[in-house]
């Protein structure tokens, strides 16, 4: 069966099987859509991608108010260009391993204090000039000056100097991290010519686009790159086009209506009504951004473990995955890290159980209602959510009272100011990443008030360990320790769930971030 | 032209100018009162007091607000809106496409919802009571009772999606000609029309109707014009007052109140723009959009007002 199969997907990477006849068979012998469809998408690579014609992505999260510079890149659609004409040092790689970019090869020392980049030859930017060592390590400067008001500053920080010689970048951190090279797959860190500190937003880069047309919030078009250091890996159409479509119903019809050939953020609600559509094909894909509801663990009620016990206990996580993700999503288990994360170890998972909340809640002592926040943009479907927590918790005899707050102004007045929200969060590539954003003592973005020196260690012991193993139970530890003791409620982790239009082959599934982590229209091509 | 309609024109537009000046107060108030100020807004998260002081040095916050006024006032009077505090680029510059595509859409519109309004008014005035008349008042009402992001979804579905004769998105830009610009704008400017339809129809047949009980209009019906001629040459001019004052009305709806249209549609124009900026509390270009939108309502107000002195000859030729 296996044998035919591959024969059948062949044919239609050949173009001699349509798509639809290739499922039909497919599905004659037996086998489910969804594996008959990878098996189609993998012999597609097989056949090799086609050149030319224009790809075009319509997606949300683009306003006027963006700009090329990659030190101010926050929302999808700058993110997405972004990796059509930058390239970056090192990248994160579909299988979770890192893949080496611009730096042919890091190396730090052993204890993890100094590390070594070795610049790949033969790279050349968009405006002729070859990438040196120098235009790496201005990169890396500008992104770790307070004025570039860069999104990897955070990181960046950590970094005391930053020498090039020759063909290497040397980096002295102020802390040994073992993390180092995952910090450099930062999406911000986009090689710029010395760094970008002569015009940060020229939008010269070195990846397979240049730069063709940029008006924020309504279109960005990249031109293929003849001379990109790895033509035959991406950069297959002609032309690239962005197209910024912040509304989701129009985006679905756009894609329906064939003006584009791919978008992001499909609703889970619609996704089984996409599914019906010819020629459209569903991308979803588990990554480590999750949905949360927070409570500040040094603010009454919740400063008392008991009462954050309780009502962990007292959400229903299986209905709330079936009914507001439709499945699309996995369980979430109070810790921010799932299996999309190097170093991943499971922890016992949490279950719905009102006897235990009910025991809690007494122990704690609390009296009266709790009252959770949430609002439409906490994460889609918050509203919905917080409802179904609302009727489990009423189950174990605490009473939640729900109070909608309007989206506009929700991250500036509600969101890591009151003491119990709902919020959401897009992960990060390592758990050293997640836990300094969020859960260190002095985190701006600590938004569960979670402030324990003990962690705190941890977190700074684990960032400096090379030992993979010990690492990995020091991760452990740390999980578990969040899990209980944490004001973190984390009912689930949502997929990334991007679709495409008919003729799109070559998609990669990548659990680091929506669209490919952003390659898909550098990597994917349009069938003839 | 006889002097005292001179007179009344130039009050009107005075009349406007001080309208425009006291909404610009209005404006630069409203923003005023907004709790945190620009230079908070700037810095955000990292706003430490020095550098808050500095910026606010450096944005001349530290002035009183009636001479940060009087400031911005100069500014917009010759053509400098500031800059806008997101992105740091010149408003003036980016509105000014933006504007002209909203007006490019408006236009469409207009040219397609006026007469058809009109006519439609006309007939129902010809044929009032009969069924052609409830035919097109309600399917006018219908479609303006709709919410306009349910005619636009209607549209969408329809046209783009199951039939595929226009775009479902009507994204413009430099270097499209104008073929394709119009068939960019087919479905927006579609839902427009069916949204101010119905106002300027009714208006119409009201208006038209309200003559038809005139004295003048028996006799020219006694006099054997055809039901027509007598609406086209006696109604039809004597109610021409009310009836530009509501298609006024109604062009300026079509400019400053796209915004829901612009979004579904995915059009560059000035509603989506200030969407941006509002949301990420850009108070200079919402300052200056706002002032623009104000502007464009007042200018066609006035215009409404002069035409329909015009166009009434008890105030062109006062006894």
């Amino acid at each position: 069966m296996t044998n035919e199969l591959d024969y059948l997907s062949r044919r239609v990477a050949a173009g001699k099987l349509s798509r639809r006849d290739f499922l039909g068979r497919a599905a004659a012998l037996g086998v489910a859509a969804p594996f008959a469809n990878s098996l189609l998408s993998s012999a597609a690579r097989a056949a090799g991608p086609v050149k030319g014609g224009t790809l075009k992505a319509g997606l949300v999260g683009g306003e006027s108010t963006n700009s090329l510079d990659p030190a101010l890149m926050m929302t999808q659609v700058p993110f997405a260009f972004g990796k059509c004409w930058g390239e970056m040092i090192v990248e994160l790689s579909p299988d979770g391993k890192l893949e080496n970019r611009i730096a042919e090869e890091i190396g730090s020392s052993d204890d993890a204090k100094v590390w070594t980049l070795k610049i790949r030859d033969g790279v050349e930017f968009h405006n002729g000039k070859t990438v040196t060592a120098e235009d790496v390590a201005a990169t890396l400067e500008r992104h770790s000056d307070e004025k570039s008001k860069s999104g990897a500053l955070g990181y960046m920080k950590g970094i005391d100097t930053i020498k090039a010689s020759g063909k290497e970048v040397v980096l002295t951190l102020k802390e040994a991290n073992a993390d180092l090279p995952y910090l450099l797959s930062d999406y911000h860190l986009i090689v710029q010519p010395n760094g970008g500190k002569d015009k940060p937003d020229a939008g010269i880069g070195a990846g397979p686009y240049k730069v063709k047309v940029n008006e924020p919030g309504v279109r960005h078009v990249g031109e293929r790159f003849a001379n990109y250091w790895q033509g035959d890996k991406m950069g297959h159409a002609d032309q690239i086009e962005v197209v910024v479509i912040n509304d989701a119903t129009a985006r679905t019809a756009a894609l329906q209506g064939g003006q584009v050939n791919m978008i992001n953020r499909v609703e889970p609600k619609i996704v089984d009504l996409i599914k019906r559509v010819p020629g459209v094909t569903i991308r979803n894909h588990s990554g480590p951004g999750h949905y949360v509801f927070i409570m500040h663990c040094n603010t009454a009620p919740f400063d008392n473990n008991d009462l954050r016990m309780a009502l962990k206990l007292a959400i229903d996580r299986e209905e709330m995955l079936n009914k507001v993700l439709r499945g699309y999503g996995s369980l979430g288990n109070d810790f921010p890290i799932n299996a999309s994360y190097p170093l991943f170890t499971e922890i016992e998972q949490r279950k719905y159980d009102p006897d235990k909340a009910k025991f809690h809640y007494k122990k704690s002592g609390h009296d009266g209602s709790v009252l959770l926040r949430t609002s439409d943009v906490a994460f889609p479907g918050a509203v919905d959510a917080a409802q179904l927590y609302q009727q489990s918790a009423a189950k174990a005899g605490i009473k939640l009272e729900i109070k909608r707050e309007p989206g506009d102004g929700y991250w500036n007045e509600v969101w890591n100011k009151q003491p119990f929200c709902a919020s959401y969060w897009g992960g990060r590539s390592t758990q050293d990443q997640m836990y300094s954003t969020a859960y260190l003592s002095t985190a701006d973005w600590n938004d569960t008030r979670f402030k324990r020196p003990d962690f705190d260690k941890m977190v700074l012991a684990a960032r400096a360990e090379l030992d993979e193993a010990k690492r990995k139970q020091m991760y452990h530890d740390m999980g578990v320790m969040v899990r209980d003791e944490g004001g973190l409620i984390l009912p689930m982790f949502n997929q990334f769930i991007d679709a495409t239009g008919p003729k799109v082959a070559g998609w990669v599934d990548d659990p680091h971030q929506e669209l490919s982590n952003g390659y898909a229209l550098a990597k994917c091509w349009l069938e003839a | 032209m006889s002097s005292p309609i001179v007179k009344l024109v130039a009050q009107r537009i005075a009349l406007g100018i001080l309208l425009l000046l006291a909404v610009s107060v209005l404006i630069f108030a409203g923003t005023q009162i907004l709790p945190g100020d620009v230079a908070q807004a700037i810095l955000g998260q990292s706003a430490t007091p020095e550098s808050l002081a500095n910026l606010r040095e450096q944005l001349g916050l530290n002035q009183p607000a009636y001479i940060r006024y009087f400031h911005w006032l100069g500014g917009v009077l010759t053509g400098d809106l500031g800059t806008a505090m997101s992105s740091g680029q010149d408003i003036a510059t980016s509105i000014k496409d933006r504007l002209w595509n909203t007006l490019f859409l408006a236009f469409w519109a207009a040219i397609v919802a006026i007469p058809l309004a009109i006519t439609l008014g006309l007939i129902a005035v010809r044929y009032r009571n009969g069924w052609v008349d409830k035919l097109i008042s309600g399917v006018a009402l219908a479609s303006t009772s709709f919410p306009e992001f349910f005619i636009g979804y209607l549209l969408v579905f329809y046209f783009a999606v199951q039939h595929q004769w226009f775009p479902a998105i009507s994204t413009v830009y430099e270097g499209m000609s104008l073929g394709e610009r119009l068939q960019a704008i087919a479905l927006p400017a579609a839902a427009l029309t069916l949204v101010v339809l119905a106002h300027m129809m009714r208006m119409t047949r009201a208006a038209i109707l309200n003559v038809m009980q005139s004295a003048y209009v028996e006799t020219a019906e006694l006099k054997g014009l055809s039901a027509f001629a007598v609406i086209r040459k006696h109604a039809f001019p004597n109610a021409i007052a009310p009836i530009i004052n509501v298609v006024m009305l109604n062009l300026a709806y079509l400019v400053v109140g796209v915004v829901v249209v612009e979004v579904i549609f995915v059009y560059p124009g000035m509603g989506q723009y200030l969407v941006d900026h509002v949301t990420k509390r850009d108070v200079p270009v919402v300052q200056a959009v706002g002032l623009i939108f104000a502007a464009v309502y007042i200018s066609l107000n006035i215009i409404a007002d002069i035409a329909a002195i015009v166009a009434n000859p008890r105030l062109r030729h006062p006894k």
